[in-house]
């Protein structure tokens, strides 16, 4: 029987769907432009807390997205290629990065969940956690050593 | 909640008005559902970004509108993409590459937009209007779009720009909406001093500007009102590349701000601060993590693309020299600017002369971090008069970067070494 999440949240499903994976979470804003491999999923922003770490397949988490308005083509991009992150959960909604999830899905069938989190909820995130969200929004998070 | 639709939008959504036209306006209305958005506007010009990342992704989706017989119906102009579309071969460009970026552009000509191929829009022609709603992509050109030019347009994202221009319709949201432009942080600039003349000192505010308020839309008060044009577009662009900056006003400078109160719109700022010549001076050492004296492979300049007087500054920094004075071997020296402003100044004096006398190469079409540098085997320094190529470059390119004055890239280049004497904060 899968153990009982430790903490169930409801955020607003910004683009609907299923993922399940190892959170990543920042309290930094990132641009995917310049800051997001899209072949490998690294962060490669060097003056972000998380450079060097990998978000491909990972329940990504940060406030927002920022910068160049390229961002959606380089999630679109990773999306394609299978090392985008299993989701994003994000304080504001980001139109950028929605759009990029919409467009893979409207192009390739295949897209990624983004949630809209509120700060307290963003607040009881922590890296390593297993966290699912499902398609109306609801985050479920199991401690990362469970 | 339902979306509110127009009988031009049932139309176009039924595919009465083809599949390009139906795809479109469904990615459109699908954004606007994510974002809580009920109502479309119309929008009158459309400024693409998609052509700035090649990758088979962007492709995929602009070939298929092109395929799909999709006609923009509003004036579109294009960004910078990743390569010089008329001189790649001669660049070292991967052919491969070279024929995907043409098929790139070759779709978006097919569908009526105009082969500007800037990250400048606003430099040519179809500069937008006061109040005008557009819809544009490329951050810098937003935030000068909105803070300087007084239109109204939020920061798009890579393709919905044709999406949009495909449709004329945006969802009706942040920027579009008079509440939205309110400035919500004052910024009180105090003891400046002739700095505020200062070449550098504008990206070096910019990208503190961008750190210190993210999205918010800030007012900053202290700036004198001859500041230039090209001042606004270097604050602009590194406040849109280190935070989210789409719309910023200064007290006396630009449209919606002839007073403090007009762009705080009456009420009360959220925040308030105030920065004095240590706080940017931080700002200006934040910029560069190269260190003085290391070789250097090349300068970058052009980043938004160079216009008429940006140019001119390189020119007289140029002639300054000793006569035949060249840039060292090791070091490439690179411009990127718009065709326009090329056959501006192609024909203009002396000046490409001086430029290839000096070993200087000009670029159009693109961005001097893409392919005009990002296939060469040895880039491990770059120097920019830039905010935003300072603050891009070391995650682009992978290299280490120095921010100075145009003279100091000048001398720099000729040295083949970092030299930064030209500070604003040892005038």
């Amino acid at each position: 029987m899968e153990p009982i999440a430790r903490i169930v949240l409801r955020a607003r499903p910004v683009v609907s769907g299923v993922a399940e994976g190892q959170a990543l979470v920042s309290s930094e804003s990132i641009s995917f432009w310049g800051g997001y491999d899209p072949t490998t999923g690294e962060i490669v922003d060097r003056r972000h807390e998380l450079s060097g770490q990998n978000a491909a397949g990972r329940v990504f988490a940060f406030p927002h997205g920022r910068g160049s308005s390229t961002a959606s083509a380089v999630l679109i991009e990773s999306i394609r290629l299978g090392k985008a992150p299993a989701a994003l959960i994000l304080a504001t909604a980001d139109s950028i990065l929605s759009l990029g999830a919409i467009i893979a899905d409207e192009m390739y069938g295949r897209s990624i969940p983004i949630v809209e989190l509120n700060a307290e909820g963003m607040g009881r995130l922590k890296t390593g956690d297993r966290i699912r969200i499902d398609a109306d929004g609801t985050v479920s998070v199991w401690d990362g050593r469970v | 909640m339902g979306m509110t639709l127009s009988p031009s939008d049932r139309e176009m959504l039924s595919g009465a008005r083809g599949e390009a036209a139906r795809l479109a306006l469904s990615i459109i209305t699908r954004l606007a559902e994510a974002l809580a958005v009920d109502e479309l506007i119309d929008v009158t010009q459309v400024h693409i970004d998609g052509c700035g990342f090649l990758s088979q992704a962007g492709l995929d989706i602009v070939e298929r509108l092109a395929d799909f017989g999709g006609r923009v119906v509003v004036p579109t102009t294009l960004n910078m993409g990743p390569m010089d579309l008329r001189r790649w071969a001669d660049q070292g460009v991967d052919p491969e590459k070279g024929a995907q970026g043409g098929r790139l552009a070759a779709a978006y000509e097919s569908m009526g937009c105009v082969p500007t191929w800037t990250c400048a829009p606003y430099e040519g022609y179809l500069t937008p209007r006061f109040g005008q709603a557009i819809a544009w992509g490329e951050s810098n050109a937003v935030a000068y779009a909105n803070a300087v030019c007084g239109a109204r347009t939020n920061r798009v994202a890579d393709y919905l720009d044709i999406c949009i221009a495909l449709t004329g319709r945006a969802p009706r949201s942040g920027l579009y909406l008079d509440e939205n432009r309110r400035a919500t942080v004052q910024i009180r600039l105090r003891d400046l001093g002739d700095l505020v003349a200062a070449e550098g000192f504008y990206a070096a505010l910019g990208h503190h500007l961008g750190a210190a308020v993210g999205e918010q839309v800030p007012v900053i008060e202290g700036l004198p009102s001859y500041i230039s044009n090209t001042d606004l577009k270097a604050l602009g662009a590194a406040a849109a590349s280190a935070g989210g900056v789409a719309l910023y006003h200064i007290v006396g400078v630009t449209p919606e701000a002839p007073t403090l109160e007009a762009a705080l719109q009456g009420r009360a700022p959220e925040r308030t601060v105030e920065w004095t010549a240590d706080d940017l001076k931080m700002a200006w050492q934040d910029l560069t993590h190269a260190e003085d004296g290391a070789p250097l492979d090349a300068v970058g300049l052009g980043c938004p693309h160079y216009s008429f007087h940006e140019f001119a500054r390189l020119i007289e920094a140029i002639r300054a020299l000793p006569p035949e004075t060249r840039c060292h071997e090791r070091t490439t020296f690179l411009i990127a600017t718009s065709r326009q402003t090329e056959a501006l100044i192609a024909g203009y004096q002396d000046w490409m002369p001086v430029l290839k006398a000096f070993g200087a190469v000009v670029v159009s079409d693109t961005c001097v971090m893409y392919e005009p540098l990002s296939h060469r085997a040895k880039l491990d320094v770059l120097m920019t008069d830039s905010g935003k190529c300072a603050y891009y470059s070391p995650g682009e390119l992978q290299v280490q970067t120095a921010f100075g004055t145009v003279r100091d890239c000048v001398l720099s280049a000729v040295e083949g070494r970092i030299l930064r004497k030209d500070t604003p904060w040892n005038r």
